[in-house]
Formats: structure tokens, C-alpha cells, sequence
């Protein structure tokens, strides 16, 4: 369950987030819908604990981002944009590394990381050095890496990026996987048509606020638009024009 | 707590033992490479001063007829007269242009001049700029010397004079230097390899805890995680250490060997660096390990990528041989105040060391806590800085 109230964050003169506001609840997936720059990876980067937010406040679980970031971040596990690996480590190294510093009990890691590896299929290259891996190996791990200790709250910071089409279903297939398990699914998209497919509720953000934070039917009905592609471009427009 | 930055240390040491290519040049390089070729080029100068003071000297002289028993003298002197140009002129310009070193003049008058007690002038003729050159003309010169002396005796005694009049003063030069004591000047630049070879060993670690995570996108999944900063950093700074103390510990173990071919025996030179000394300055050298971690890791947090921390880090190379290259220029002996200078107060006790000559107790303290302190005060900085959303880049 992750709530954000409010918050803003500047870099320098840049203004990134003014006063984002939503909820996540658990058993639902949660898409962060905006165009590049919109302020989406500023909201996950301050929820994942790594910035601070200016103004507002934002809790993971009831803890709070800032004033309690070690046990927020005790119930995320967090996909930032981009995710490297250690190149020297196996993909199987990799995720008990993260295993071991999550906290993990010693003599569950093993078990844990061979459950995560087969959840993932990614048994093929999972003692493989991750030097050279694509770019969906690499999604892949560093995914299982944010899942291995079985977190609550899941961050995802557009995680289909660079994926192919069966890699992006199986990605998928697991985003809905984790919503039945009952876990609160963060996710955040420049793609329309990803965020209509499997999103409960969709936080449309343009110029580092929300536009419109609604169910898909909601959003259709608000916007006045059936096509969502129209809807998206309609609420950006909106607060473009404030 | 303690379990978080042991998985640090564990995972930072694999990860760098895997990476062969920067393995190779911090522990090879640095370590094994710098003190094979300080062996080499210290051979070929002692070869080279041995060779000056015992080999035959070829001299070429003009007008060798004019003082033939001047040349007999030369040669019970190890130089050997040979055909020399023709005339001055000739001689000065086969000097300048280096086809000769040294070249001695004797003019046709020197025998009636030596008859009439005249002062005799023979010249000699040699570049001084030209150190190689300057050490053979040092050596006809002192020769010429003897020989004037020699002659001033023969004279004195036809007066019937007792020669010893003309020393009123005789110079016994005691050197008290020991043998060891003499290889401390030569061996002095083994700390300048120690320092530069543990700092090389832990520099890709120090890169990499910041401008190298960054680079490679993994900083940010890691502090994600439910760790404190402090942790990681400190696991990092440990490893760092660990790579910076193998590095020292294997420059150490190559001086060991390489001194073994090295003619010092020739020179009467003693270094007192054996095993036990090898540890003892291993760890004299630990603090400053901590220092050079805990300096490069602060450097490298500034840097945006991890080419950029390279360039930083090169000039943080030189920085801790600075003191002891001018104290060293300086020839400056261990006082108090230079233990509170990291890198130099290590310098100055291994000297000692090598020399073996007693360690000043206190001044190993002072060195020991200041540095550590310097190297405390420095991560402690660090992990101020691994704090800020800066980092991120």
C-alpha cells in the first residue's frame, strides 16, 4: 500500500514534481501513465527512498520515505530505470547478493533465489556471467534481483523498455501475478496500450502533476474519449494548459 | 549491521577478483613490474660506477714524448696514455663534440720549465657539463696531483729538507656511515613504491564504489535496498583496503627477491629488509591504507564518470610522494613534527628500518594515530557524502 501526498521536488531550477498526489492500494496495479519528463521517475525514485521530496510526504505501509526509509524500504522492491548488473557475477550471484542484504536468513537464500530464478525463467543464464547479457536478460535479473526477498510493494520504473514482445508477455504475465498474490503493483509507462492492458488504476502525470488519477473506465468517462490514446493526450493537454 | 558490510566486503572482493584485466594491473603491474625495473636500472649505475673506479683509463695525451715519466706515474695509476689529437685546438674540438672525454696537454717546455723549477701548465681539457666525462677528468686530475706531490717531495729532500714540512695538516676521514646507513639513501625510494603500488591496487574499488555504480546503473537498485549508506560504504572502504594491503604486501615481497640480484654487496651496502622487516612494514604501512582508501574513494565521489575518476585519481597518485621527495631532495632527517605527516612519517621510520638503526617509539605512535586519524576522519566524510542525492549523478 504506498500513499503519496502532495510532494514536490526541484533539482536546481528545474521544478520536476509539483504536488503529485495518488494511492496504491494492494491487490491492484497501479500505472504511472505520462509523457518522457512528466516527473514519473522523480515520484518513484523519492517513493524507493534514494530523493528526497521537497514538500509533502509519501509512506510505503504506513512508513514514511523519509523520516522512516529503512523500513520503507523493507517493504519495496524497486526496478529503477535503467537497472545495471555486476557484470563479473553471475545472474545467480547477483540476485543472492541482493538476497544476502535484504536480510535474508542464510539458509533460506539458496531456496529463495532457485524459487525466484524458476518464477522468472531465467534458469537458461542464471549461472552465466551477466557480461554481455541483453538487455531483456538483463530486465530479467534485475527484476528477480527486486523480487527475491518477496516485497509487499513493487516499484517498476518503466520496465518494458527495450523488451521484445515475449519478453514483455511474460513480464506482464508476472506484474499480473503479483496483483493476485495480493501485492501492491507501481508501475510507470510512457506506452499507452501497456498501461490500458493490465492497470487497475492510471495516474496520468504531465508537467510533474497529476492530470488524472482514475480507473480505466473512469478516465473514459471523465475525458469524454473511448479511445484511451485520446483520453492520455486529452488530460496532458489539460494540465498543459493551466 | 556487521553482517550487511561483510556481504559488502565479500561481494566487492569477488567481483574484483573476477575482473582479470584490472586485477592484472593493480597487482601485477604496480607491484611486481616497478620493483623488477628499479633492480635494473640501479644494476646498471652500480655496474657502471664500479666499472669507473676499477677499469683502465685510456687517456689521450698530446705530446706524450715531452713527459715520459709522468706518463709511467699515470700508469701505475690504472690510466693508460694513448695517441691523442693533433694539436689544443684539435683536442677542445673533439671534446666538445664527444669523441673524446678527456684530453691531457703536455707542452714541448714541460722539461726545462720542471728543470728551472718553473711552475710547468699541462692542460686538460673536458667538458664539465658532462658528468660521466667530469668523474674520468676528476680521476686524471687527482693522479696529476700525486704526481706534482711526488715531484715537490724529491725537490724538498735535494734542499735537504725533510718533506714532512709541507704537511702540516694530515685529514683522516672517518665515515661512520654503516653499510646498511648507505643503502637508505638507495632503498629510500622503496616507500615511494610501496605508496604507489597500495594505491594502485585499491583504485578501481574506490572508483567504483561511486562514479563506478553509477556508470554501470547499479547504484541505485543498491540503495534501495534496506541497508544504510554507512554499510555500503564502509563493506567498500574494507575492500578497498583488502586490495590496497595485497598490492603493498606483494610490492614487499618483490623488493625481498629483487634485492637478492642486486650487486649492493659490491657498493658495502647492507638493506636490513628481511622477513621480519617486511612485516613490520607492512604494518607501519596499514594506517595509511586507510588514508589512501578512504582519499581515492572522497575523489572519486565527486567525478561523474568513471574515466573522469581516473584522471582525478592519477594526480591523488603523486600527491602522498610529494613529501617524500622533498625531504628526500631536502636530505632531511626524522624529526617529530614529520610523523604527523602521513605517507612521509612512513617513509622516514622504513628508512630507519632498512638502515637498522633504532625506531623512535613515540614517533611510531604519532604515526600511527595521526595517519588513522587523517584516514578515519576522511570515511567518515565519505559516508557524509554517499548520503547526498548528488550521488546519483
Amino acid at each position: 500500500m504506498i500513499k503519496v501526498e502532495g510532494i514536490h521536488k526541484s533539482f536546481g531550477k528545474v521544478h520536476a514534481v509539483r504536488g503529485v498526489s495518488f494511492d496504491a492500494p494492494d491487490g491492484k496495479i497501479t500505472g504511472l501513465l505520462g509523457p518522457n519528463g512528466a516527473g514519473k521517475s522523480t515520484t518513484l525514485r523519492v517513493l524507493y527512498t534514494v530523493l528526497k521530496p521537497d514538500q509533502g510526504s509519501a509512506s510505503i505501509d504506513g512508513a514514511d520515505v523519509v523520516t522512516d526509509a529503512l523500513e520503507a524500504r523493507k517493504r519495496i522492491g524497486a526496478l529503477p530505470h535503467g537497472a545495471g548488473l555486476y557484470p563479473h557475477l553471475t545472474a545467480r550471484e547477483n540476485i543472492a547478493y541482493f538476497a544476502r542484504l535484504c536480510g535474508l536468513a542464510k539458509a533460506e537464500i539458496d531456496d529463495r533465489v532457485d524459487e525466484i530464478i524458476r518464477l522468472l525463467e531465467i534458469g537458461d543464464f542464471a549461472d552465466r556471467r551477466t557480461k554481455g547479457f541483453s538487455q531483456g536478460q538483463r530486465t530479467k535479473v534485475s527484476l528477480a534481483r527486486a523480487l527475491v526477498h518477496d516485497p509487499q510493494n513493487i516499484l517498476l520504473d518503466e520496465p518494458s523498455n527495450g523488451l521484445d514482445v515475449m519478453a514483455t508477455r511474460s513480464l506482464r504475465e508476472l506484474i499480473l501475478k503479483l496483483k493476485d498474490d495480493g501485492r501492491c503493483v507501481l508501475f510507470s509507462s510512457h506506452v499507452m496500450q501497456e498501461v490500458a492492458a493490465l492497470c487497475d488504476d492510471i495516474c496520468i502525470i504531465a508537467n510533474g502533476q497529476v492530470a488524472i488519477d482514475d480507473s480505466v473506465a473512469g478516465i473514459r468517462e471523465r475525458t469524454g474519449c473511448e479511445d484511451l490514446e485520446e483520453a492520455f493526450v486529452r488530460a496532458i493537454l489539460m494540465v498543459e494548459a493551466e | 549491521m556487521m553482517r550487511t558490510i561483510f556481504t559488502v566486503f565479500i561481494k566487492e572482493i569477488l567481483d574484483n577478483f573476477r575482473d582479470k584485466r584490472t586485477l592484472g594491473s593493480a597487482l601485477i603491474m604496480g607491484p611486481i613490474f616497478g620493483p623488477i625495473m628499479f633492480a635494473f636500472v640501479i644494476n646498471i649505475s652500480i655496474e657502471r660506477s664500479l666499472e669507473s673506479a676499477e677499469s683502465t683509463l685510456e687517456l689521450p695525451v698530446i705530446g706524450q714524448e715531452y713527459a715520459p715519466n709522468m706518463l709511467t706515474y699515470l700508469k701505475s695509476r690504472n690510466i693508460d696514455a694513448v695517441e691523442g689529437p693533433e694539436d689544443l685546438e684539435a683536442a677542445m674540438e673533439a671534446v666538445k663534440v664527444g669523441e673524446h672525454d678527456v684530453v691531457l696537454v703536455i707542452p714541448p717546455t714541460i722539461g726545462e720549465e720542471l728543470a728551472d723549477m718553473i711552475p710547468a701548465t699541462v692542460q686538460l681539457v673536458s667538458d664539465q657539463a658532462n658528468t660521466d666525462a667530469d668523474r674520468d677528468a676528476r680521476r686524471v686530475r687527482g693522479a696529476l696531483y700525486g704526481w706534482s706531490q711526488d715531484i715537490s717531495a724529491v725537490r724538498i729532500v735535494g734542499l735537504g729538507i725533510n718533506p714532512m714540512t709541507l704537511r702540516p695538516l694530515n685529514i683522516d676521514e672517518i665515515d661512520v656511515s654503516t653499510p646498511s646507513g648507505r643503502s637508505a639513501i638507495l632503498l629510500g625510494m622503496m616507500s615511494y613504491f610501496f605508496v604507489f603500488a597500495a594505491l594502485m591496487g585499491g583504485m578501481y574499488l574506490a572508483i567504483d564504489t561511486t562514479a563506478g555504480e553509477r556508470e554501470r546503473g547499479s547504484l541505485e537498485p543498491l540503495l534501495s535496498l534496506p541497508v544504510t549508506r554507512d554499510q555500503l560504504i564502509v563493506g567498500k572502504i574494507a575492500a578497498t583496503c583488502l586490495f590496497m594491503s595485497l598490492s603493498l604486501l606483494l610490492s614487499q615481497a618483490s623488493f625481498y627477491f629483487v634485492l637478492d640480484f642486486m650487486p649492493l654487496e659490491k657498493l658495502g651496502l647492507t638493506p636490513n629488509f628481511g622477513i621480519d622487516v617486511v612485516f613490520k612494514a607492512l604494518l607501519l604501512f596499514l594506517p595509511f591504507i586507510l588514508l589512501g582508501a578512504a582519499l581515492m574513494t572522497l575523489v572519486a565521489s565527486f567525478t561523474k564518470s568513471y574515466r573522469e575518476a581516473q584522471t582525478w585519481l592519477s594526480v591523488v597518485l603523486i600527491a602522498p610522494t610529494l613529501p617524500i621527495l622533498i625531504v628526500s631532495i631536502l636530505t632531511l632527517r626524522p624529526r617529530t613534527e614529520f610523523m604527523f605527516v602521513p605517507s612521509l612519517s612512513q617513509h622516514l621510520l622504513l628508512v630507519d628500518m632498512v638502515k637498522n638503526e633504532p625506531i623512535n617509539g613515540l614517533h611510531v605512535a604519532i604515526s600511527v594515530v595521526s595517519t588513522l586519524a587523517i584516514g578515519g576522519i576522511l570515511t567518515w566524510v565519505c559516508a557524509r557524502l554517499y548520503r547526498r542525492e548528488g550521488l546519483l549523478g
